[in-house]
């Protein structure tokens, strides 16, 4: 059990007790862990499923269903392409097969150097700026296929 | 001290992107050097709405209009526009054919709007309560804390006929008067903020522009329904709308305006946030209430209704964002003055996220009853790139397809649903000649495929068929019998769902049906995608008298399939190629086109 609980940062654990007898907390604890890990790591939802008695099938149905949770470890840098209507209009398809055809990988695939995961995402609400993608926050607007290289090189320069 | 001027700085997301936040701190920073930053004050603003010209600035009190300005041109504008009062023409709107139109009140893209909703989204700062309640923020409430009862709220928000935004447009005073009438005790009032329509951020930009507002109006209708605790329901993916409510619900309960005994009145209302999780059958209402519960969001058959029967068995209104933030202006102006906005049936204005293949993107208010004709060309400044208009879509994925024919339709919920579409949360959507509606209607259908909980079958099977039977027409394998299937399972689909994303989810397949028949027919009989869009009916071909030879396009195609010598017209071969368009778009001559 102690050799386990050392799993949890003591950040996540005072969020947890603060939030363990609120009815309705599950999806708050799961979005702490996902922010403190940048996804759900198995010993973390056994942790979770114990401190808050609930089982941990339930845990994993709630992590499966929602799309914003996730059981890997994604790139250091994650780009998101915005596959919303206004951006896939402009060219947003475009945007994603040229990224794959890139990076060699696929939709929620990460690089075998662990640099790059590739998203796929509804709408980021900046429609303005169509087609969109983002970079770990840092959004890229307007873009043409051609963008794309000069973009990841950017980040692979940062390393 | 008071200001001589202002700089409103557009805070919204999409200017921000563009590196609005920068330009921020540069104003500060040349005001300081020039010595005016006592006489001049800069303001972050939510959203003003012209996101295709972002990033935007506005110089109170002249409504100079600045757009796609750059941290580089911060100095000019301090140095001309606030020392020696000279506008920076350079940086003014300028639509191609009129002259410099400076203020905002002159742009067209401004004169047919009327905000309610987005009245103080790029006016006030949205994380200063003072601002909020220097605009008559939170009169309403206390208004109806000291001199309305719960009945006399109800009913004028009744009276108001006010409808709900958030797509289906029930009235808001019903389901208000249904939970009020229930027994005392334990009620909660929700506030749907998972705005999760692709193409639509209207709900983003008013809390992110606006956030005291929906606080403001929760706080009322929980006084109305006797409900003593909130919660706003949010997108996970809208950090900054986030921080911003967080501000808020903090500064509103520091001033005495949220809380326990609000402003000695006796009534305690208090709000937390709930965080969605990208989950588009969230909006249901019986999902979210799922979802804050922390459950797999599913929904459930109704009755009971949540007025009834909600979060955790006890009555429950839920409320959308747009919907609330009506609630306090109604309650200043009466509900009579609400009433004259707006057409027979549908009252009030409507917050569009104008977007497409649209000049003028960005987030629009107008009485309701204005017609697609109206904001698309006056507001939305016509097609982009000299196209022709070929539909405009309404409600998202649950919406339909509105062909040309329609375009002086005056928009109400019952006008949109007449001609097949819907109202929707407000994203709206513009096509051009270039977009192929069998595409369209793939796009939508795998979009609600993705997203369907699966608990249902005529959601979860009908869909999925309807999607491979759409693929199928795409990749010119399609029979005219699939057009009769596809009918039947649409009909199923809209009778036997059990909830709204599967009763709505066929509506793109039904009114492309209904419109656009003669390209469904195109993409069976003729084998041919008049669009180009659909990968699998469009040829490439070189034009052997353009073609200079100059090798590009065999090395850009990423499957071998060009071939030719320097300085010799090159050909395609059709059997190996992936109908990328990487060569169309490299040649230099014009010579490669598709059809």
């Amino acid at each position: 059990m102690s050799k386990e609980l050392a799993q949890l940062t003591p950040e996540l654990k005072a969020f947890i007790e603060e939030w363990k007898e609120k009815p309705g907390n599950l999806i708050m604890v799961l979005h702490q862990v996902q922010q403190t890990y940048g996804y759900i790591p198995r010993e973390v939802a056994i942790e979770v499923s114990e401190l808050l008695n609930v089982p941990l099938a339930k845990i994993y149905g709630v992590v499966t269903f929602y799309n914003f949770f996730k059981l890997q470890k994604a790139g250091k840098y994650i780009i998101q392409v915005c596959l919303g209507t206004a951006c896939y209009l402009r060219g947003g398809d475009d945007l994603m097969k040229e990224l794959e055809r890139q990076l060699g990988i696929g939709v929620n695939g990460t690089t075998p150097d662990g640099l790059f995961s590739i998203e796929a995402v509804r709408c980021l609400g900046c429609c303005g700026l169509a087609p969109v993608i983002v970079v770990n926050g840092e959004v890229h607007g307007k873009l043409e296929t051609k963008s794309i290289a000069g973009i990841i090189e950017k980040y692979r320069k940062l390393g | 001290m008071a200001y001589q001027s202002y700089v409103l700085i557009c805070g919204g997301t999409a200017c921000c992107s563009g590196g609005g936040d920068k330009i921020a701190e540069e104003f500060k920073k040349q005001l300081a050097e020039q010595k005016l930053d006592e006489t001049v004050q800069v303001v972050t603003t939510g959203c003003l709405g012209f996101c295709e010209q972002g990033p935007i600035v506005k110089i109170l009190p002249q409504g100079t209009f600045y757009v796609q300005v750059k941290d580089a041109d911060v100095k000019e504008i301090v140095a001309e526009h606030l020392v020696k009062g000279r506008v920076v023409q350079r940086l003014c709107y300028d639509p191609e054919q009129a002259k410099k139109l400076v203020a905002e009140a002159n742009i067209p893209f401004y004169q047919k709007q009327y905000r309610i909703v987005l009245r103080n989204c790029g006016v006030i700062d949205p994380e200063k309560i003072e601002d909020y309640i220097a605009r008559d923020g939170y009169k309403a409430m206390e208004k109806v804390l000291f001199e309305m009862k719960p009945e006399d709220v109800v009913e004028e928000i009744l009276k108001s006929g006010l409808r709900g935004r958030g797509g289906a447009g029930f009235p808001t005073g019903m389901k208000w008067k249904f939970a009020m009438q229930q027994p005392k005790g334990q009620k909660y009032m929700v506030c749907n903020a998972d705005e999760g329509d692709p193409g639509a951020y209207m709900d983003r930009s008013t809390l992110e522009g606006d956030p005291h507002s929906v606080l403001e109006a929760m706080a009322i209708a929980g006084y109305a329904i006797g409900a003593s605790k909130g919660f706003i329901y949010i997108r996970a993916e809208y950090p900054l709308a986030i921080h911003r409510l967080q501000v808020a619900i903090k500064q509103a309960k520091e001033l005495g305006l949220l809380g326990d005994d609000i402003l000695g009145s006796g009534f305690s209302f208090d709000i937390e946030l709930r965080f969605g999780a990208g989950a588009f059958v969230c909006g249901e209402e019986t999902a979210l209430l799922q979802s804050i519960e922390g459950l797999r969001g599913m929904p459930r058959p109704r009755p009971p209704f949540p007025a009834v029967k909600g979060l955790w068995g006890c009555p429950t209104v839920i409320n959308n964002v747009e919907t609330l933030a009506n609630i306090p202006v109604i309650i200043n102006n009466g509900a009579d003055w609400f009433n004259k906005i707006g057409t027979a049936t549908t009252k009030g204005t409507k917050v569009f996220a104008l977007t497409g293949k649209v000049n003028n993107s960005g987030l629009i208010e107008v009485p309701m009853g204005t017609t697609l004709r109206e904001i698309i060309f006056d507001i939305g400044g016509g097609i982009r790139g000299g196209h022709q208009f070929k539909a405009a879509q309404t409600g998202g994925p649950s919406g339909g397809i509105i062909p040309p024919q329609f375009l002086d339709t005056p928009i109400d919920y019952e006008s949109l649903a007449k001609i097949g579409s819907i109202m929707g949360s407000g994203g709206l959507i513009v096509m051009d000649e270039t977009d192929c509606v069998v595409d369209i209607a793939k796009f939508y259908l795998d979009f609600t495929v993705d997203e369907s909980c699966g608990k249902c079958a005529p959601c979860r099977i009908g869909g999925r068929k309807l999607l491979n039977y759409l693929k199928k027409i795409s990749d010119g394998r399609g029979t005219e019998q699939d057009i009769a299937d596809m009918q039947q399972i649409c009909d199923a689909m809209n009778k036997a769902s059990l909830c709204g994303l599967g009763q709505t989810a066929s509506n793109p397949v039904r009114s492309t049906l209904r419109y656009f028949m003669d390209e469904y027919m195109e993409h069976i009989n003729d084998k041919k995608c008049r669009a180009g869009k659909c990968s699998k009916l469009v040829t490439y071909k070189i034009d052997a008298a353009k073609c200079k030879g100059c090798t590009m396009c065999a090395r850009k195609c990423p499957a071998s399939a060009i071939t030719g010598t320097l300085k010799n017209p090159h050909v395609i071969d059709p059997a190996k190629c992936v109908k990328c368009g990487a060569c169309e778009a490299t040649c230099k001559f014009g010579a490669i086109s598709h059809g």
